[in-house]
């Protein structure tokens, strides 16, 4: 017990801060965003804010478990957890429900689960286990494969289920890779990637890859001792083609329509107006209304419950994955830039800790909860804000959704629990 | 590098999103107006515009309530245009015109698409409305009055133009504001201030509920009531006095300067202009060209002021002491004046004439010897002609009144400057202008001003402006109508005038209108009057005025009654200004036969004739 309340007293209180910060703005944007002029109370259930009331103390209970277990629990159960949740994930296969086109949900009582935000957690403690394996060489070729392994087939099986948006941000856990010490071309490939294939998308395939070779044969032609010449920049070049090509043919033959469109949108390929028009009512809508009620908030916003576009649901999905269309509105430019604070706070502050940690199963898990809990920040704000691709993914403790809620909650929970252990690591 | 490119992207992350909230927000973003913006309805509530009553506490204008049909353009959706049509009983032309022309104007704001629907359709309509995008029914008061009687004073409301809207943002499209009469003067008691409701709309253009807890609404603030000073019964027995004859009657309390009744014949039903055949009944108005009862003759018409004039002539003679209350001319029936001998006609029968019976008998010699002496006074023909002017026009003539109606008409009063510019290579004198002295010429008047010259001999020297308003709920009556104009002129001058004016009734022009117990004085007036017909200048037959005011001992109404084309003063105005006089100070009528013969007097035949297109006399009784 004594040893129990000495590592409570050691948890990270800025984190902590920070999370309760959120939790309640949350909960108060949920509410604004969600009356309809009914008398407010949070005890009542029926109301999405008072749900998600429910669900912040069922997160507290989960986080307040989490934080009790032992260290070694999670490092030495996070195989089973991984294979667990992987076998979880295909059972929705067969007893899903389908919401919105994507089949990642389990119908429970009158609960939706969603197992994909669990999922984060397992994958994240399972790379952490593995990468912290004194057997592991991450220069080794075969350990760097299993390590794709694991994060790879959840996102297979999620896009499987339609849920595209989910299985994105498994790719964070690059980030992870780097910092342990993956090959650097890893990261150029990843950086190449996408930038050919915007370019590719933008201008056109051939050009693209005219110009990618022109580059690699400059940059090979200027770096000295490199053997293999020859071989080394056919190779690249002909990578670099295979990119340009393949990202028209997967754009224009794999891609459904909605995602052409969200691509379209982001990159402003469209040029007849016409369809822009036609977009605007559709797939523009959402974003469209969503810059008008942050616009219109102001410096100042227009104060709480006063939100014109918030109180008469202007945004769709404003409560989810727009809430933070809300704060702009009613909160105004300084709200606004108070939450991107508290985020910045939170992911820097887990790095910084991360980078503290003696154990390395824990810096690798810090660095996975850094990582997912930025790229849900990057996504989702940056669709509200118009800057990255519409893709819906919740913005971890503010938006509105039990499952979302409870597994960003356990995976800061654990978190502290291991920050909390550092002191006294074995 | 492995270390920290995380945190890097992180917070270069960051910078991004704040430098693009700070673009949306404060860079892009327009200052914040709740009336802007378009996720709330406002609506915009009605106050009671405010009632008129007469100087005896009787309602004369209320309100009723009435519905127009509005309509938004933006969120008309496809409709059934036959159901439509049918059920708010319009045609389709209408239909296609109204959506276009309010399109046009624009597609976010509500426009009127049908005013004034009676009480059953609106019962009916409320209902279906409903089921058409971008319509609704909004409730307005229309006037309602409460008498047939005065409708050149009170005025009308109708629908602001652009202009009332360009002017004043108080008004939106579809407001009511006075037009006319005192509906106009005191729009601004009596409109009230709007208030104003915030709908919190939805994003399907649904109202959900009021905005903020309803806390940024404003209720609507009632209009001001107002008293008029009009006495309704002496107004409407006026415009019977006026039956089938043009021209008006102006009646003044000269110990206050409130305007008794302001009738303008022939008058019109209030009732005309209210709903919606307004505009046709309007027209009918606008059109009758032979009597134009839309225009206040009280107020617009200017006609020479006649032998009126020769009150001010006289007292003003008296205090240049030019002439004297002792002085006598022999009248020859005519005034031989000029090195041509040109002469001015009299009709006062002749004879030796002082100041007295120069008034009563309406003698032009005499004033013209009054009016010559004044203004060849030392020779000094320009001074002394201004200051005459000036001492004329300091009884309110030859300029506005500056009252509390709308319209008016400055009339004429010539200066020196005047004549210098007709005869710029002529030494002009009295005699140039000779007519002047009896109110011909140059001098032009309206019948209020008139009046109010005569209230100013009633009170010896003073008058108040003359005005409709009495009194304004929670507000004081403006200042200019609570102060005195005064006339230097010495009081005794007026008290000389005063017994000539009195002599009118005992044996002068006059002497067929007395009233039994009550002393009058007064003065009559024929004065020429032209057309042009064709492009040529016709007379006409003469209009009738008179001028009086009584009891003689403490005047309580002052009198101006003008009769187009009604020949002799003391036949037609002189009668209606001894009955208007009997009925305001006694109530009753003594001589039924006179107010008989006054009512059934037509003077039709009179207004045709310039319309006629054939030859006809003038100035036969």
């Amino acid at each position: 017990m004594i040893g129990q309340r000495k590592n409570i007293l050691r948890l990270d209180w800025v984190i902590i801060l920070i999370y309760f910060l959120l939790l309640g703005f949350g909960i108060g944007n949920i509410l604004s965003s969600s009356i309809s002029g009914e008398e407010i109370n949070i005890f009542d259930f029926s109301n999405l804010y008072g749900k998600q009331f429910l669900y912040s103390l069922i997160s507290l209970f989960f986080g307040f478990i989490a934080i009790s277990i032992e260290v070694k629990f999670y490092e030495r159960f996070s195989s089973i957890f991984y294979i667990l949740s992987i076998v979880i994930l295909v059972c929705l296969f067969f007893f899903g429900k389908r919401v919105n086109g994507a089949l990642s949900w389990f119908s429970i009582a009158s609960f939706n689960l969603q197992p994909s935000e669990f999922v984060k957690i397992t994958v994240a403690l399972a790379v952490s286990k593995y990468i912290s394996d004194f057997q592991t060489d991450l220069k080794n070729a075969i350990d760097q494969f299993k390590l794709f392994l694991i994060i790879l087939i959840p996102i297979i099986i999620i896009i499987f289920q339609n849920d595209t948006g989910s299985s994105i941000v498994f790719l964070s856990l690059f980030f992870v890779l780097y910092r342990e010490g993956i090959s650097q071309n890893y990261v150029k490939s990843i950086f190449g990637i996408i930038i050919f294939s915007i370019l590719s998308l933008k201008i056109s395939a051939p050009t693209t890859a005219l110009l990618a070779i022109l580059l690699i044969i400059f940059y090979y032609s200027f770096k000295k001792k490199v053997r293999n010449k020859i071989i080394k920049i056919i190779s690249v070049s002909s990578l670099c083609v295979i990119t340009c090509f393949g990202t028209i043919f997967i754009y224009e033959n794999i891609l459904k329509n909605h995602q052409q469109n969200y691509i379209k949108v982001w990159l402003n390929l469209e040029k007849d107006p016409e369809k822009i028009k036609q977009m605007e009512r559709t797939i523009l809508y959402n974003l469209n209304e969503s810059k008008k009620a942050i616009s219109s908030g102001g410096i100042l916003g227009k104060g709480y419950l006063k939100g014109t576009r918030t109180m008469g649901n202007f945004v769709p999905a404003q409560h989810s994955d727009y809430i933070f269309s809300t704060i702009g509105e009613e909160w105004g430019f300084l709200g606004s830039v108070f939450i991107i604070l508290l985020y910045t706070i939170l992911i820097t502050r887990i790095i910084y800790l991360s980078e503290n940690q003696k154990n390395k199963f824990s810096r690798v898990y810090g660095y996975c909860t850094a990582s997912i809990l930025f790229v849900h920040f990057l996504i989702n704000i940056g669709m509200v804000l118009g800057l990255t691709p519409t893709i819906g993914i919740p913005l971890p403790f503010l938006s509105y959704g039990g499952s979302s809620l409870i597994a960003f909650t356990l995976l800061l929970s654990i978190f502290l629990r291991l920050d909390g252990n550092k002191k006294n690591e074995w | 590098m492995r270390k920290i490119l995380l945190f890097l992207i992180v917070i270069t992350t960051s910078v991004v999103f704040i430098l693009r909230l700070f673009y949306l927000q404060v860079y892009a973003s327009e200052p914040y107006s709740i009336y802007e913006d378009n996720a709330i309805r406002k609506v915009l509530t009605y106050p009671k515009r405010g009632y008129i009553y007469d100087r005896n506490n009787n309602l004369l204008v209320s309100n009723q309530p009435s519905y127009d049909v509005m309509i938004i353009p933006g969120l008309v959706k496809e409709l059934d245009t036959l159901e439509f049509c049918d059920l708010l009983k319009i045609s389709k032309t209408y239909f296609d015109n109204k959506i276009e022309r309010t399109s046009r104007y624009s597609r976010r704001i509500p426009s009127v698409f049908l005013a004034h629907l009676s009480k059953e359709d609106y019962g009916f309509l409320a209902e279906k409305i409903r089921k058409f995008d971008g319509f609704y029914i909004q409730k307005r008061n229309l006037r309602q009055y409460n008498t047939k009687i005065g409708a050149n004073v009170l005025g009308y409301v109708a629908e602001v133009n652009r202009s009332n809207l360009e002017k004043d943002n108080y008004y939106s499209q579809g407001d009511i504001i006075g037009k006319q009469g005192v509906e106009l003067s005191y729009e601004k008691y009596l409109r009230g201030e709007k208030g104003i409701k915030f709908i919190q709309k939805d994003r399907f253009n649904r109202d959900i509920g009021s905005y903020n807890n309803g806390l940024n609404d404003k209720n609507s603030i009632a209009g001001n009531d107002l008293i008029i000073t009009i006495d309704s019964e002496l107004q409407e027995y006026g415009e019977l006095l006026m039956s089938n004859k043009k021209g008006a009657i102006v009646a003044i309390e000269p110990s206050t300067g409130e305007l008794l009744s302001l009738v303008s014949a022939p008058p019109y039903n209030p009732n005309l202009l209210v709903g919606r055949e307004r505009s046709k009944n309007y027209f009918e108005l606008y059109k009758d060209s032979i009597y134009k009862p839309l225009i206040d003759k009280g107020l617009l018409s200017t006609f020479p002021a006649g032998s009126p004039f020769k009150v001010i002539v006289g007292l003003i003679a008296l205090q240049e002491n030019v002439i004297n209350d002792k002085n006598t001319i022999l009248c020859g029936g005519e005034y031989i004046y000029g090195r041509n001998k040109k002469s001015m006609k009299c009709h006062c029968g002749g004879g030796y004439r002082n100041i007295y019976n120069a008034i009563s008998e309406s003698c032009n010699s005499y004033f013209a010897d009054a009016y010559r002496k004044t203004i060849s006074k030392d020779n000094n023909i320009s001074k002394n002609f201004d200051m005459w002017s000036e001492g004329v026009k300091s009884f309110g003539l030859g300029n506005y009144l500056n009252n509390d109606l709308p319209i008016g008409k400055k009339g004429m009063i010539p200066t020196s400057e005047f004549y210098d510019r007709w005869y710029p290579d002529f030494r002009w004198g009295p005699t140039t202008n000779l007519s002047n002295s009896i109110g011909q010429g140059e001098i032009l008047v309206t019948p209020i001003q008139l009046a109010n010259m005569i209230t100013a001999v009633a009170n010896k020297g003073y008058y108040y402006t003359p005005h409709i308003i009495k009194q304004i709920q929670g507000d004081s009556i403006p200042l200019r109508f609570r102060q005195k104009n005064t006339i230097e002129i010495e009081k005794k001058y007026f008290d000389i005038i005063e017994v000539g004016l009195s002599k009118v009734y005992k044996n002068g022009t006059g002497k067929l209108l007395n009233i039994p117990g009550i002393e009058i004085c007064g003065k009559s007036g024929t004065a020429e009057n032209f057309t042009k017909i064709n492009g040529k200048k016709t007379q006409l037959t003469d209009h009738s005025i008179f001028v009086a005011y009584a009891p003689k001992n403490d005047p309580q109404i002052a009198i101006a009654v003008l009769v187009e084309n009604g020949y002799y003063g003391s036949t037609w105005a002189g009668r209606i200004s001894s009955l208007m006089i009997e009925k305001y100070l006694k109530g009753s009528i003594s001589n039924r036969g006179i107010e008989k013969l006054v009512i059934n007097k037509s003077l039709d035949d009179e207004y045709k004739k310039p319309f006629s297109k054939k030859p006809f006399n003038i100035n036969k009784l």
